[in-house]
């Protein structure tokens, strides 16, 4: 009892074959986007790895452009099967590799859903790798003379005035750390001498943010130093004043970038497996109405088509019946023959 | 005497008609690059025209949006006209229609290379434009507060950020306008009433500019204030100083950026242009051999082609007179059937009576 069987005759089974070519022609499109989306996905995280101390996982990525390139490579393949399969000369050379094609179709199918998945988990491993990247960024802001971190200051100003976003989690990181470096500071000014002693890390601590912290849409121009000290400036208090600097937090700022990205391609990935499902469907319902053909010489004659020759549960059965004889294969012959026997 | 006379056999004409076919179209997407041109320049100068005086530069984007627009019709209107044109009944139907399309396209055409010379010679009028208005957007950046001005700040500080500029020709600009509104000034302070006074407008003028002239490149951090003042930050040698600001002025960053933009244009739209003169060419050719093929009134034989029947003189000369009769509509013709009364009416034309000889 075939599991959804469908008639065709010989008009239904051309606008079959067509109508899946363009399908596979469309998968390879999408197949095309994926790798396209996998190589952008890279480059934002090379472009920000500074910011994720260089240690960020580029698994997604790289999963997203194989997957892409076997995606254009399964579904090209089904489009010339597809193209062939009106000519019964063409088809009998591509109906030995069907069976195994669709195995493989299977199989890909289920490392799409892997991709998918970890497009939404590795979105932690995203987050935890900015909180701790830009904390590091912070305390190695002043250190433009350290080979290796010599471009941290402009990195992190760019992303500050990018992404409207101050500090790690607000900008109160910046007093906890000396930006200023102590080339720069006047070691012999007093003032400098009583900061600098006033902790026990003996570094230069002050309420004051770098300038790409200031927001262009203040009406006011920028208070940059001295922000918890009201009386500091005219008319300023520090507990109302919103538009100043950027409040909100770079690690926040650049995980809803990511994460936006990663989940948009994790739902697009997902939709694939849809697209590739029904390919599969429609290229296993074009193969069997071909086989099932009582007349291969007539080729107006009616042809019945299915998905799986036995029902579900049957199918099933045989399959799970095959991997354990495949399992005892290694086993006493005696045995192996008598389960084969059984089947 | 005919310029650029050429013969067509009939196998030559219906090919020209099939390529003249094809040209129109691929002159379609031609019109269509036109308006998309046109479009993207429009955006772009609407990006910064708050930094911009003068609001005139838009007529070059509007020309090239226009030119698309007519190009995609005319050229549509030419592709299905010169698929007629390979069939003699055919071409009857668009007979009356040909010269004056010829004439509309090669209006247009000109048009084409009035826009691409326009992107050429803007650049005077743009210069003097952000000149302007730079001027006036740092003069109003402090008045966030005046409705209309309140956003000139966040633009221009915008501005400064992005094309890695301050002021209008150097830093220096910000120090000639007072650009701290007074509403953040502490007038009882004597420090600020002094350099109040200290100049004849009474504007708070000082050594500092705003914080989007801070360069990112710079390694120590930014010194906004008293800039001009060496003695007043530790260790600012040459070095610093010359990385600390961002050293090109707005107005040469802005024009650099549109002449890039407009150079690029000028150039796609004059190549555009020549192949718009070519398929003109090619339809004038075509027009003339299918009338010619008319009048000699077999449809399989060998016509000639021209783009003008006389020597330019000649044509120059017959359209003038042309023109100078179609003003002379109004006024007496010689029509031998209109009774016009002329200066020797009294005279009697002599009458050939005969000669009676009066016998008395």
């Amino acid at each position: 009892m075939p599991f959804m069987p469908v008639k065709f005759n010989s008009q239904k089974r051309v606008k079959l074959a067509q109508g899946l070519w363009l399908i596979y022609w469309l998968s390879v499109i999408v197949g095309i986007f994926i790798f396209s989306l996998g190589i952008f996905f890279k480059i934002e995280l090379r472009k920000r790895s500074e910011m994720m101390d260089n240690n960020e996982s580029h698994l997604v990525p790289n999963l997203l452009i194989l997957v892409g390139l076997l995606a254009c490579g399964i579904n090209a393949f089904g489009g010339k099967v597809c193209h062939d399969s009106l000519d019964p000369v063409k088809f009998a050379k591509w109906k030995p590799m069907l069976k195994p094609y669709l195995m493989m179709c299977c199989g890909f199918n289920g490392l799409l859903l892997l991709t998918g998945l970890l497009c939404f988990l590795m979105q932690f491993a995203v987050y935890l790798t900015l909180a701790e990247g830009l904390k590091n960024s912070i305390k190695f802001y002043k250190d433009t003379d350290t080979p290796g971190r010599c471009f941290m200051k402009r990195t992190l100003d760019m992303t500050q005035i990018e992404f409207r976003c101050c500090g790690n989690n607000n900008f109160r990181d910046w007093f906890e750390v000396q930006w200023i470096s102590n080339r720069y500071l006047d070691m012999s000014n007093d003032l400098v001498k009583d900061r600098v002693l006033s902790n026990v890390e003996q570094k230069y601590l002050m309420d004051s943010v770098p300038f790409s912290c200031c927001n262009p849409g203040s009406p006011r121009p920028c208070i940059q130093h001295h922000l918890t000290n009201n009386s500091a400036h005219y008319d300023y208090d520090h507990r109302i004043e919103e538009l100043n600097i950027w409040t909100r937090g770079c690690r926040e700022a650049l995980f809803s970038y990511f994460s936006s990205m990663m989940s948009s391609i994790g739902i697009l990935v997902l939709g694939t497996i849809i697209l590739e499902s029904a390919d599969m469907a429609g290229l296993k319902y074009l193969t069997t109405a071909l086989e099932t053909m009582e007349d291969p010489e007539n080729p107006e004659c009616e042809s019945e088509g299915w998905l799986l020759e036995k029902g579900v549960k049957e199918t099933f059965g045989d399959l799970l019946t095959k991997m354990k004889t495949l399992g005892k294969g290694n086993q006493v012959d005696e045995g192996g023959d008598a389960q084969e026997a059984a089947t | 005497m005919a310029v650029g006379k050429l013969t067509f056999t009939k196998a030559e004409r219906e090919k020209l008609a099939e390529v003249l076919w094809l040209l129109n179209w691929i002159s379609v997407l031609t019109g269509a690059i036109l308006i998309s041109l046109g479009v993207f320049l429009k955006v772009e100068i609407q990006k910064w025209q708050e930094v911009m005086s003068d609001q005139g530069i838009l007529y070059v984007p509007n020309t090239l949006i226009t030119t698309g627009l007519a190009a995609c019709c005319i050229n549509f209107l030419g592709g299905k006209i010169c698929l007629d044109c390979a069939d003699t009944n055919k071409f009857l139907r668009w007979k009356l229609v040909m010269m004056p399309y010829v004439i509309c396209t090669f209006f247009f055409t000109s048009c084409v290379l009035a826009g691409a010379l326009m992107c050429y010679s803007i650049r005077s009028q743009l210069e003097e434009s952000i000149f302007l208005g730079l001027r006036n957007t740092m003069r109003f950046y402090k008045d966030t507060d005046t409705p209309g001005r309140c956003y000139l700040k966040k633009t221009l500080d915008l501005l400064q950020i992005q094309f890695e500029c301050c002021g209008n020709t150097g830093y220096r600009d910000w120090f000639h306008v007072q650009w701290i509104s007074n509403r953040y000034l502490d007038m009882t302070s004597s420090i600020v009433v002094d350099r109040l006074r200290s100049n004849v407008e009474g504007r708070y003028l000082m050594d500092g500019v705003p914080f989007s002239c801070c360069s990112t490149l710079s390694p120590r951090p930014c010194i906004q204030q008293q800039i001009s003042n060496s003695s007043a930050h530790f260790n600012y040698n040459q070095q610093s100083q010359q990385l600390n600001l961002w050293r090109r002025g707005c107005r040469q960053a802005l024009m650099d950026h549109y002449t890039g933009i407009m150079q690029s244009i000028g150039l796609t739209v004059l190549l555009i242009w020549l192949f718009e003169l070519l398929v003109l060419t090619g339809v004038r050719y075509l027009q003339t051999a299918m009338e010619n093929v008319i009048r000699l009134g077999d449809p399989d034989s060998e016509s000639d082609g021209w783009i003008l029947e006389n020597s330019l003189a000649e044509t120059a000369r017959s359209n003038f007179n042309i023109i100078k009769n179609l003003g002379k509509c109004y006024q007496i013709d010689d029509d031998p059937n209109i009774n016009v009364p002329t200066a020797s009416a009294e005279q009697e034309v002599p009458s050939r009576g005969v000669h009676i000889p009066v016998t008395s």
